[in-house]
């Protein structure tokens, strides 16, 4: 039966119908009417101290439940402040649904107090938007937008509504179906190609893996471990795929790419087919595509069609949901219960003696000192603490890298980091939306003293609202990646990266009202690190590590992915581009 | 190389701009778009014809399926296709060659649409290397303003359209299974 309602209370109803049970937002003049409706409706809402970092929140929540996460800014400078986040959404595929407060209609186009093209300059920051103009369309519009966000490859969803839309009183009815005849999601994979696809595994002698963030997205994990057990392949997971693959599988060869293993880069190298499994060949992990896996056949599955061929032509290409897609392999692999011939047996075993080798040669490598902290050590302590079980959320730079490296993960959703965009910032108010939304977990939030700094103002939203989170300072008092760039490719000449006046951490989070301690001795690591996960609160540790560390290995840009630097301090020609 | 591109979408605000925004989002160049309705007022029908690198073609139509509001992304480039293009044109011609201009019109197909003692204006319609000679003829008899309206193209061959049935709301729940 249909109620009178306002818009705003319209809205709260969609949500609550979209299994929706926190948001992350910031109010201003044009949400006073959603603001107004949510004072008494049981969905919790997280007032973050900046827009951008309710995006993050929001996606933090995303990528540790798989649920949509939900964020919430007004007109003007509230939606701009979101658009990093909706970008940072869209390169790694979290679904999320932004909803934003628009000047009054009439007043659309007027150059209004606070107004801004919000529906324009989100256009190529969302996988949709809507600017909502009549109340008659808003349920219908943010049902879509759910659908939309978490369906497909997931992405971020926007939808802007005016004052007047939020205000309007109006009939309230729910809607049941959705229809988008252009949106087009492809499930099942094409049966003949999977055919395909089973019949060149079969043949082949040096088959790989390679998972990515899709493996997460799809929720197929159960299927990619049936699948690389019952091909017996080494796999490579990628920077959004690690947890996919528990990092103690036999079969884990680690991340491939720019600062991925020596083996998982010779592995990509050397193998003659890649099962490509919810990737997308970004250049992060290719290197120079010319020289990228050239003695490989590919079959390469993913869910939306025009990831398959736009940097990698597949010999197999399969549009479909990874999830299902391996299931029928898996069937079909089974049900055909091919055993390999024995030339093809022999070249497997020989196969993994290699990549078993290349493992051996050249593991990650983990320096240590008698009086400074090395990073790749800080990293080592957390992954004992964590024991492939924390949520590890991390800013974006050289803590990133050495993290993905060196800290292991069980099962999926644990790993949360800003992979294709690459937004600092995003460690702290990732790790507010994974705690929220999984309190009963340890939360790491592992972050750089550049990142930190960004998203210093999270400090106060994470205490108000009691969040147990371990923030880590990795702390080398510079901008360290971009430092090592600037060593390697730009004969050491550092600019604008010294970050000097940190603050007296202790200090800071006492101003907050939580403790924060500062080690800079490998004999303080663990202990200090053990206290920090002891304490029922949060804890703020900064740890200052050697300065001038580099991350290795490291493929310079425009190099293939074989031509590895492993370490220091050879001098690196900057390659011509 | 030029590709000419088929577009059916939902008539809906920002449709335009998705599509343009997209194009130059992804680093091609727009040579000409033209849009309007269809039959159906709900839908339009666009076509454009934009720069790319071969290898880029089936790149470029994929992208365009991604956006929700297409419901259909047709490559005309080497399908069977009729391209045309209109030009309106206005001629500046002396008393004496006034004659010649309407034979050189006639020859390339023109019509006369507008006639003053300055001069004409003609209106062609046909591929655009024939509009092209027709524009440097009408040059040769006196001071010219062209308008093009860029590339109308309509595939000879039906293509079934396929539209996705409604779906219940709810979390993403029963997305319908669709095999390509």
């Amino acid at each position: 039966m249909a109620t009178l309602m306002s818009g705003a209370r319209m809205l709260l109803e969609c949500l609550a119908r979209e299994g929706v049970d926190c948001m992350f937002g910031y109010p201003g003049g044009v949400t006073l009417p959603f603001y107004d409706a949510l004072y008494e409706h049981h969905i919790r809402h997280i007032l973050v101290r900046h827009e951008e970092n309710a995006a993050f929140a929001a996606e933090g929540y995303a990528r540790s439940t798989g649920k949509v996460g939900v964020c919430c800014a007004t007109s003007g400078p509230g939606a701009t402040n979101l658009t990093t986040g909706l970008v940072n959404a869209m390169m790694d595929s979290i679904p999320i649904v932004a909803i934003t407060g628009q000047v009054t209609s009439k007043l659309i186009g007027s150059d209004a107090f606070q107004e801004a093209d919000t529906f324009g300059i989100t256009r190529s920051c969302t996988k949709h938007n809507y600017l909502v103009k009549r109340l008659e369309d808003l349920v219908q519009t943010i049902h879509e937008a759910f659908y939309i966000a978490s369906t497909g490859r997931p992405g971020p969803v926007l939808v802007d509504v005016p004052k007047d839309v939020f205000q309007g009183q109006g009939h309230y009815q729910p809607v049941t179906t959705i229809h988008l005849p252009g949106y087009k999601v492809f499930t099942e994979g094409h049966t003949g190609q999977i055919r395909r696809a089973a019949q060149l595994i079969e043949k082949s002698s040096r088959p790989l893996v390679y998972a990515g963030g899709g493996i997460v997205s799809a929720n197929a994990s159960a299927e990619l471990r049936e699948f690389v057990e019952l091909t017996d392949s080494p796999a490579v997971v990628t920077l959004m795929g690690l947890g996919s693959l528990s990092s103690e599988h036999p079969n884990f060869i680690s991340m491939p790419g720019m600062h991925g293993s020596y083996a998982a880069n010779m592995a990509l190298t050397e193998c003659d087919l890649i099962v490509a499994l919810g990737v997308r060949f970004d250049d992060r992990v290719t290197g120079r595509l010319a020289a990228f896996a050239p003695h490989a056949k590919v079959i390469h599955v993913d869910i939306d069609p025009a990831e398959i061929g736009k940097n990698r032509a597949p010999d197999v290409p399969i549009v479909g949901d990874v999830k299902r897609v391996l299931g029928r392999l898996n069937t079909l692999l089974a049900e055909r219960g091919r055993k390999p011939t024995e030339d093809v047996a022999a070249e497997r075993q020989a196969w993994w003696r290699q990549v078993r080798a290349w493992k051996r040669e050249h593991p990650f490598d983990v320096p240590t000192s008698e009086t400074e902290i090395k990073p790749q050590q800080l990293m080592r302590e957390i992954d004992r603490l964590s024991g492939g079980q924390a949520i590890v959320t991390s800013d974006v730079g050289q803590h990133q890298m050495w993290a993905a490296q060196l800290i292991r993960f069980a099962e999926p959703r644990l790993w949360i980091n800003s992979g294709g965009l690459g937004s600092m910032g995003f460690g702290l108010p990732s790790a507010i939306g994974a705690q929220t939304a999984r309190p009963d977990k340890l939360v790491f939030s592992l972050v750089g003293d550049g990142g930190f700094q960004m998203a210093i103002p999270e400090l106060s939203t994470m205490v108000s609202q009691g969040l147990p989170i371990k923030i880590v300072i990795m702390n080398n008092g510079h901008l360290g990646m971009v430092r090592q760039w600037q060593t390697l490719f730009f004969n050491h000449r550092l600019s604008a990266v010294e970050l000097d006046s940190f603050p007296d951490v202790e200090k800071l989070a006492a101003a907050y009202g939580f403790k924060g301690r500062t080690i800079d001795k490998p004999w303080e690591l663990a202990p200090a690190l053990e206290e920090a996960v002891r304490e029922p609160g949060p804890y703020l540790l900064n740890v200052k590590v050697t300065p001038f560390e580099s991350v290795y290995p490291m493929v310079p840009a425009g190099a293939g992915i074989s031509e590895m630097v492993l370490g220091p301090p050879q001098p690196v020609e900057v390659p011509a581009q | 190389m030029l590709q000419v591109i088929s577009l059916l979408l939902e008539n809906k605000p920002g449709a335009l701009m998705r599509v343009t925004g997209l194009l130059s989002q992804r680093g091609y160049n727009i040579e000409s778009l033209t849009v309007a309705r269809t039959l159906d007022p709900a839908l339009s029908r666009m076509t454009i014809s934009v720069e790319v690198d071969s290898s880029q073609r089936q790149q470029v139509i994929k992208q365009m399926n991604k956006l929700i509001n297409v419901l259909q992304a047709t490559d005309l480039t080497d399908a069977p296709a009729v391209v045309r293009e209109l030009v309106l044109l206005r001629v500046k011609t002396p008393q004496e060659s006034r004659t010649a201009v309407l034979k050189e019109a006639e020859i390339f197909g023109g019509r006369v649409v507008d006639s003053s003692t300055d001069g004409f204006a003609i209106e062609a319609t046909g591929d655009a290397e024939k509009l092209g000679e027709f524009i440097d003829v009408m040059g040769s008899y006196g001071e010219i303003e062209v308008t093009r309206s860029g590339a109308l193209a309509i595939a000879l061959e039906a293509k079934k359209l396929r539209l996705q049935p409604p779906v219940p709301t709810g979390n993403g729940a029963g997305v319908e299974e669709k095999v390509i």
